[in-house]
């Protein structure tokens, strides 16, 4: 049962996982992009119709990274470009996402969705317990391991990401290195609308391979939270998203062995768990003051203009 | 083509009014050319999402009814976000706000004083602070990130309300559905003028608050101290003010609005407590309060003109058969359009073609 | 610009003049408030489909608009007195959270005539609907007595209100006239919709131990958990069988369309008068998806049950009944009145989850 349990809980946190980290890389940068609900709704939206229409649901998955970047180019624009606000830009983000969403998969929605199918890695999915969980997995959940070691690797080990965190930390002295602030954000822009596009596309083709309006139901803000409890460390997002996750199932399953047992729990208290999970252990974690300092983006949401 | 941006010397007046008027052509043309592809008749989807809300008095007070809750909250956040506080989770306050204000009807229906209503304010008022006083506290003691914690919060507020009104407080008489007693009459937020409509006193709060607000950031020395602390905390520090006890009072002061607007909702519009009382105003009141520059008086401009949105989104349903979802999407351009074109009141926009001509936006 | 500007609003001004004077039209309003969209896929989907009905059986007289995506509370009633205010001879408020609102609006406009589904709160020009899909329910508990092959089913409920728990005890009861040991496991999603959950909810079930699921969420998400995992379910609100072709033993499929074409007409008639109406399988407004993925004689018990629930030959609560905690409720024979079971709020016997109080 504790495998059929984990199973369960690496699909309910592989969106949440893929979407902080797209966001991870946007914040690390500068950039406070609130619309990662609605790039994540776009991105589902994108990738179940693309998959109805073509029957691959690999193109679905193109689909939605596709949609969310596109989509998260135009809050580039208003926030880089024409240096709008931030905050309010991405929330508005959020708002037409949910209604074009809507508008894109209004014909598609009740018809059952086509399921990517786990890639199964021959003899070692035959170990035991770890065969079935790490490698008889979708494209999806393989891909969101990598981005953790990628981003990882490319933030704190690459030049560009050396780059990318300079710009996040003082737009104006990177400016003065002769860095184009601009140009990456726009890239770390869109990388974050892609991640929000593949784990909408999880959600409507792994996780419920179906469309319905809003089905997103607000996986996209705990992946924002994700990224702050992390305080912007890609394998923090990873522990993280699959606490969530974990706490998130667990309940369900508390539920019925409490029905077994005969105890009354109210459910909207083990409903509440997984919010009030996240709040103490990132009480615990952000206690010493000078490593979350270090760690957060000085420059986050604050406009970049260069001088000329 | 690129476009680059020159900062102005000092911020343009002209643009200051001329941003908002320019914005709102550019969303009539847009929304125009939206609706002609969507077959509808532009001129007339239009018309109903702006003009059709505000020719019947029922209406105008319905837009008040509407623009309250925003108004209220979205000028409490302004003081958090000007002072580099980073409340989101105004809607959490505001459901504990109404169930803190709902204790006396609720507990006490047969207590018929006219004291009652106040008491249910200040409660309102109590609970949404303490209520944001959490992540103030996490902030200052544990120095945790009040945005994931504030946000937290508001899922934690609403399953406590879910429970509360399917259990406890639920109405005896209410054939075990999830809502309380209807609030006795004392209890209930009084109508401005019931002879014309529903509007009540929240809409009054709301301008009190946000002329209040504007006058202690326009005159007084705290308002001073947020604008500094905001800035830049090492200068605040040197002109003597605490950074922790700004954390203190903004969130407390917007959590305070927060739960003012919570329990408002509940007496004056709804009656009585149920499960959902709120279809998201407490993050939509973000929106609004950066759309009125987090000035308090632009926020009321910005509040009247979101909730003017909602009503037009339900009259263009009604009267041409524009579906909810597009009149969401049409909420978004408007909101993109406003967004931008405040760039033009700190920038000049330059567009710079592949040869060398330029063209200038001046002002 | 400004010519445009001028063009727009002289054009707006001649329409506004249109709307509001030329429209004296012999069709009757009926109005629809919807609390989701109408494309849902679920709760407001089926009321939207009976809209489409009526608006298909009564056209030449009836206009059908309708609203959707209106928020519980103020909205509500801005949303129900804009209808009243167009010109809606009969509005159907679709959700049970706009009970205040439509008896608000209701006493404000005497001449219009309302209807509130699933409330308890009449008035003279505000009639109350239903459906009394535990007919449903009852029939589905028989299906998973025959077909569990443990004697454990899975009910995936939203929230603990009246219809839920009547829903679950109704199910326990149809399963227990089939075998007297069964048990039913409940989890609470806290939703109405939210497919992710619902998964989470059907798997947490299934990992636990259940070979046969039912829901009482919207959307098909546990079906097409159950149909991967390849155990037995039942859909709910619509026909889910696309979800799970060989999953799905039947569905309670809402039918309002033959509700408001029945209202409608009394409307036309002047027959219409404000009742609280509780209809049920004989009358139409639910019906049994198609019997599928069971043997023969499960599928001639299942329809010999609905024959004898249409004909009013059975009543699904009907005593002996305990409660939960082995109190008797009904003695044999008594049949449980239809206000107590609108507002359950017990388990019978053999259900193990406990309500909070």
């Amino acid at each position: 049962m504790f495998e059929a349990i984990l199973l369960t809980v690496i699909t309910a946190s592989t969106p949440l996982v893929v979407a902080a980290l797209g966001e991870l890389v946007t914040e690390r940068s500068g950039v406070l992009n609130l619309g990662v609900e609605g790039m994540m709704i776009m991105g589902a939206a994108c990738a179940f119709v693309a998959a109805q229409l073509t029957g691959s649901p690999y193109i679905g998955i193109l689909a939605g990274i596709l949609g969310g970047g596109v989509f998260s180019l135009l809050f580039g624009f208003l926030t880089l470009t024409l240096v709008a606000n931030q905050v309010a830009t991405g929330l508005a983000l959020t708002i037409l996402g949910l209604g074009l969403s809507g508008q894109i998969g209004e014909a598609f929605v009740g018809q059952p969705g086509i399921k990517l199918q786990p890639i199964v890695f021959p003899f070692l999915s035959d170990i035991p317990f770890f065969g079935r969980v790490l490698f008889r997995q979708d494209l999806i959940f393989y891909v969101s391991i990598a981005l953790v070691v990628g981003i990882s690797w490319f933030l704190f080990r690459s030049r560009t990401g050396l780059k990318l965190r300079a710009i996040g930390d003082s737009h104006a002295s990177a400016h003065a290195l002769g860095i184009n602030v601009i140009r990456t954000r726009y890239l770390a822009v869109m990388f974050g609308g892609a991640c929000a596009g593949l784990a909408g596309a999880q959600l409507s083709l792994v996780y419920t391979p179906q469309w319905v309006e809003n089905m997103s139901a607000g996986r996209g803000w705990i992946a924002l939270a994700l990224v702050v409890f992390a305080s912007w460390r890609p394998w923090r997002v990873l522990a993280g998203g699959y606490l969530f996750g974990a706490v998130g199932i667990g309940q369900l399953h508390a539920q019925i062995v409490a029905q077994n047992l005969g105890i009354v729990i109210p459910s909207q208290f083990l409903s509440a768990l997984p919010y009030a999970a996240t709040i103490v252990v990132l009480i615990i974690i952000s206690h010493n003051r000078r490593t979350t300092l270090i760690n957060t983006p000085a420059a986050l949401g604050k406009p970049f203009v260069p001088d000329r | 083509m690129r476009i680059e941006l020159q900062k102005r010397a000092r911020v343009s007046t002209l643009f200051s009014v001329l941003s908002p008027l320019l914005a709102l052509a550019l969303t009539l043309v847009f929304g125009a050319i939206m609706f002609w592809l969507l077959g509808k008749n532009p001129v007339s989807a239009l018309y109903s999402f702006f003009v059709e809300p505000l020719l019947e008095v029922w209406s105008l007070h319905e837009l008040a009814i509407k623009a309250a809750p925003l108004i209220l909250i979205a000028v409490g956040l302004s003081v958090c976000y000007r002072s580099n506080n980073w409340n989101i989770g105004a809607e959490g306050q505001f459901t504990i706000g109404a169930i803190t204000g709902s204790i006396l009807p609720v507990m006490y229906p047969t207590w018929h004083s006219p004291l009652i209503l106040p008491l249910m304010l200040i409660l309102g008022m109590v609970g949404g602070a303490l209520y944001a006083g959490i992540p103030a506290l996490l902030k200052t003691r544990f120095n945790t990130n009040e945005i994931l914690t504030s946000l937290m919060l508001v899922y934690i507020a609403q399953l406590y309300l879910d429970w509360l009104v399917r259990g406890p407080w639920r109405d005896p008489q209410g054939n075990n559905f999830p809502i309380t007693k209807t609030f006795q009459i004392e209890a209930v937020v009084p109508e401005i003028l019931s002879s014309s409509g529903r509007a009540h006193w929240a809409f009054i709060f709301a301008i009190v608050a946000a002329v209040a607000l504007w006058f202690m950031m326009r005159f007084m020395l705290k308002g001073f101290e947020v604008s500094v602390l905001g800035q830049s905390e090492r200068a605040g520090r040197f002109a003597g003010f605490s950074a922790r006890r700004m954390v203190w009072f903004s969130m407390l002061l917007s959590g305070a609005l927060a739960g003012l607007a919570g329990i408002s909702e509940v007496s004056g519009s709804i009656g009585h407590v149920q499960p959902v009382i709120s279809p998201g105003y407490g993050f939509t009141a973000i929106i609004v309060a950066f759309l009125g520059r987090l000035n308090p008086l632009g926020i009321i401009a910005s509040g009247l003109v979101l909730a003017l949105t909602y009503l037009g989104g339900e009259a263009a349903q009604l009267s041409i058969g524009i579906s909810d979802k597009v009149s969401r999407v049409f909420q978004g351009l408007l909101l993109f359009f406003v967004l931008s074109c405040d760039t033009l009141i700190h920038y000049r926009i330059r567009l710079i073609f592949a040869g060398t001509k330029t063209a200038e936006v001046r002002g | 610009m400004k010519k445009l500007i001028i063009a727009l609003a002289a054009s707006a001004a001649l329409m506004g003049g249109f709307s509001t004077g030329a429209e004296a039209q012999e069709k009757k309003k009926v109005c629809f408030i919807y609390v989701g969209s109408k494309t849902d896929g679920g709760w407001t989907q089926a009321h939207d489909l009976g809209r489409q009905q009526l608006d298909k059986a009564l056209g030449a007289k009836v206009e059908t608009p309708f609203l959707e995506n209106v928020p519980e509370g103020p909205d509500a009633e801005r949303a129900i007195e804009r209808m009243a205010r167009s010109g809606c001879s009969l509005v159907f408020t679709t959700s049970f959270g706009f009970m205040d609102a439509t008896v608000k609006v209701a006493a404000k406009f005497p001449d219009v005539k309302f209807e509130h589904a699933t409330g308890f709160k009449a008035g003279p020009n505000l009639a109350t609907y239903n459906s009394r899909f535990y007919e449903g329910r009852y029939i589905q508990g028989q299906i998973a007595a025959k077909m569990s092959k443990k004697g454990v089913a899975g009910y995936i409920a939203s929230f603990p209100i009246p219809e839920v728990v009547m829903g679950i005890n109704a199910f326990e009861l149809g399963a227990k006239s089939i075998n007297p040991n069964f048990k039913l496991k409940v989890v609470w999603a806290n939703t109405w919709f939210d497919p992710g959950k619902e998964a989470d909810a059907a798997k947490a079930l299934i990992d636990q131990g259940v070979d046969i699921l039912t829901q009482h969420t919207d959307t098909t998400a546990p079906m097409q958990v159950a149909a991967e995992r390849g155990i037995l379910a039942f859909g709910q609100a619509s026909d889910m069988i696309a979800a799970g072709p060989k999953t799905q033993l039947t569905a309670i499929v809402d039918t309002w369309g033959a509700y408001y074409i029945k209202r409608a007409k009394a409307l036309l008639d002047g027959t219409w008068k404000s009742e609280q109406i509780w209809d049920g399988l004989k009358d139409g407004i639910l019906t049994m998806a198609p019997y599928t993925n069971m043997p023969d004689d499960v599928k001639a018990m299942a329809e010999e049950t609905e024959a004898k629930i249409k004909s009013g030959e059975l009543h699904p609560f009907t005593g002996p009944i305990n409660k939960q905690d082995g109190t008797a409720w009904l003695a044999a024979g008594e049949k449980a009145q239809d206000g107590v079971l609108l507002g359950m709020n017990f388990y019978i016997e053999g259900v193990d989850d406990k309500l909070p109080k």
